[in-house]
């Protein structure tokens, strides 16, 4: 191995990082103003940095500095080692579970070709199985060395939950195999390619599969209509119940990094992954300067049609601080990025190959993010409007219905990919 | 050079971790040994070109069977002055004895024959290569482990439903 194929390595691993952090805040802003207009309420607007809120996501570096600086409350009688290990084990493996997502296909930077997934593993997807049944140990161990009765009760539900739901998923993931060939992520998002008829999710059997996989990733997420292990109406607050300060805040944590892992994965597997629709990678590279500029110049038009709208916000004198100017800033900023989307549209040679390939992989990282983030939204979109179920409903749909289904359809996809090896219409399951 | 490095801190990572698993006091921490030692062992066959194999250990044993274990044990919710002192019956020593004497000359066989392996072919240890020798050469010994695994599930049932 160069030296250069290991920083290239490295700046994978801290971009993944980078990618799943950088996207908390977003989330848990969007779950507190989701929450809020689903309940009819305007949400956090109160914290603000010199008058600036940005809609309530300033509310989210408040919580950060809370969460850091509050008193890390260690109660007399848990057992030390797991219960300070558990919230690690939460986090890690939330964190380590997304390195093999593609996010963008291949870069090729003067002829070398650098995939953008931190690691081409041959049992890719059964990776993400294995680490994702590893997740448990975290809030099995919380919940036991907590010494809670509560806390116990959360534990050993996550654990049942988890072991119930895996095989549906396992089953549903199984589905997918069969169709692309391949366990390796990027394999499947190139076997989906750029005709959305050919993604996973346009197939009688393929749909089955995501509808299954969708539910059991709110289950493996502990997010409701499946959050048994923390129903605060029941357990207080579950297997953190005893959890204070950054201790609690990695559980949080995880479970939003564990949101936007199933939200990368389910686009991968179903949706087409980085695929731009009807453009795929060669159209992409070989049309860069026309596409590129049209991509560009729509971002700054879009931009200046939001620099419009904040500035017919700016009402002066409303509040009589300088909350005032909080449009005027948000104006300025949005225009900078415009400029900043001309001249990238205008001064690069997207001729080059080498620009061209960067081009191509940032615009279907975009769309890559853009899909992800819809996921995500359908995860807490879910969550304000479904109630919780009961636990024997929940073990009922997990081994009554899900189990069998899964069987059943497995078992269909085998039988239609003997029959009709290849081909986009066949993969409609209607032949 | 890195591989060695590997290779020794996994291996006394397994056997520390294994010796705990029969020397702890708190059953839910010698499970948790218990999942070291598998998670180890899943680094060994990493090591060994693998990574199929190495997948399934951790997704089937550290993931599922130890979660199980676990689940178990927080049910009953032990502690471990409920259990009693150990027991030391002579069967457990010739059991012991028998284990030590097998590993022995197992260790033995590998000295001799160690470093005359062949180098591994590329496609090695992938999901394509180990399902081609499982479903051809070796059909037989997988379905019999099936018809096995089906027994054991129709037990499980009778047990746990004794009217049908």
């Amino acid at each position: 191995m160069d030296y250069i194929d290991v920083l290239i390595l490295l700046i994978k691993a801290v971009f993944v990082l980078a990618f799943l952090l950088q996207l908390l805040p977003l989330l848990i802003w969007g779950e507190r103003k989701g929450a809020a207009y689903i309940q009819d309420r305007p949400g956090p607007n109160r914290a603000d940095i010199f008058g600036i809120r940005l809609a309530g996501m300033v509310h989210t570096l408040t919580d950060v500095v809370k969460l850091l600086f509050k008193e890390d409350l260690t109660p007399k009688q848990v057992y030390q080692p797991f219960y300070k290990l558990a919230p690690m084990i939460s986090m890690t493996v939330a964190l380590i579970t997304f390195i093999v997502v593609p996010f963008a296909d291949d870069l090729v930077i003067a002829g070398k070709t650098i995939p953008l997934q931190m690691a081409q593993l041959n049992s890719g997807m059964l990776y993400v199985l294995a680490i994702g049944s590893l997740g448990v140990y975290g809030i099995m161990l919380a919940g036991w060395s907590s010494n809670n009765k509560y806390a116990l009760i959360g534990g050993i539900r996550a654990s049942a939950q988890m072991v119930s739901y895996e095989i549906p998923m396992s089953l549903a993931v199984a589905v997918m195999f069969l169709y692309f060939g391949s366990a390796q992520l990027d394999v499947i998002v190139r076997g989906q390619g750029a005709n959305p008829l050919g993604w996973g999710f346009f197939s009688i059997p393929g749909f089955i599969a995501f509808i299954m996989f969708a539910t059991a990733s709110f289950a493996e997420t502990n997010r409701l209509p499946f959050d048994l292990p923390e129903g605060e109406s029941e357990l207080v607050a579950g297997y953190h119940v005893e959890y204070s300060a950054v201790k609690f805040a990695m559980f949080f944590m995880a479970e939003y990094v564990n949101m936007i892992v199933a939200a990368g994965i389910i686009v991968t597997l179903f949706f087409g992954g980085y695929q731009i629709p009807f453009l795929s990678t060669t159209t992409l590279t070989s049309h860069a300067p026309l596409i590129t500029k049209v991509a560009f110049l729509g971002g700054a038009a879009g931009m200046a049609a939001l620099v419009v709208v904040a500035i017919r916000k700016y009402r002066p004198g409303h509040f009589g601080d300088s909350r005032d100017l909080e449009p005027l800033v948000v104006a300025g900023l949005l225009v900078g990025g415009a400029l900043a989307s001309v001249g990238l549209a205008l001064i690069p040679d997207y001729t080059n190959p080498t620009m061209a390939s960067i081009a191509g992989a940032l615009l279907q990282f975009s769309i890559f993010t853009a899909k992800v983030l819809f996921f995500c939204w359908v995860f807490i979109w879910v969550r304000w409007t479904l109630p919780r179920f009961r636990y024997d409903q929940l073990m009922r749909l997990g081994w009554n219905y899900m189990l069998p289904i899964g069987f059943v359809n497995l078992f269909i996809a085998g039988v239609h990919v003997v029959l009709f090896p290849n081909g986009i219409l066949n993969r409609l399951g209607l032949l | 050079m890195f591989q060695q490095l590997a290779f020794y801190s996994l291996a006394t990572l397994a056997i520390v971790a294994g010796l705990f698993v029969i020397s702890g006091k708190n059953p839910i921490s010698c499970a948790i040994a218990l999942v070291v030692t598998l998670g180890s062992v899943a680094g060994l066959f990493v090591l060994l070109d693998a990574h199929f194999i190495a997948t399934i250990q951790i997704l089937v044993y550290a993931g599922a069977i130890m979660v199980l274990f676990v689940f178990v044990i927080m049910l009953l919710n032990l502690h471990p002055d409920e259990m009693g002192p150990p027991q030391i019956s002579p069967l457990k020593m010739v059991g012991c004895a028998l284990a030590g004497a097998g590993s022995i000359l197992l260790m033995l066989k590998f000295v001799k024959v160690g470093g005359q392996f062949p180098a591994v072919p590329p496609e090695y240890g992938t999901i394509e290569a180990v399902s081609i020798k499982l479903f051809t050469d070796y059909l037989i010994p997988f379905e019999v482990i099936s018809i096995l695994l089906t027994t054991a599930v129709v037990g499980a049932v009778v047990v746990g439903k004794r009217d049908l």
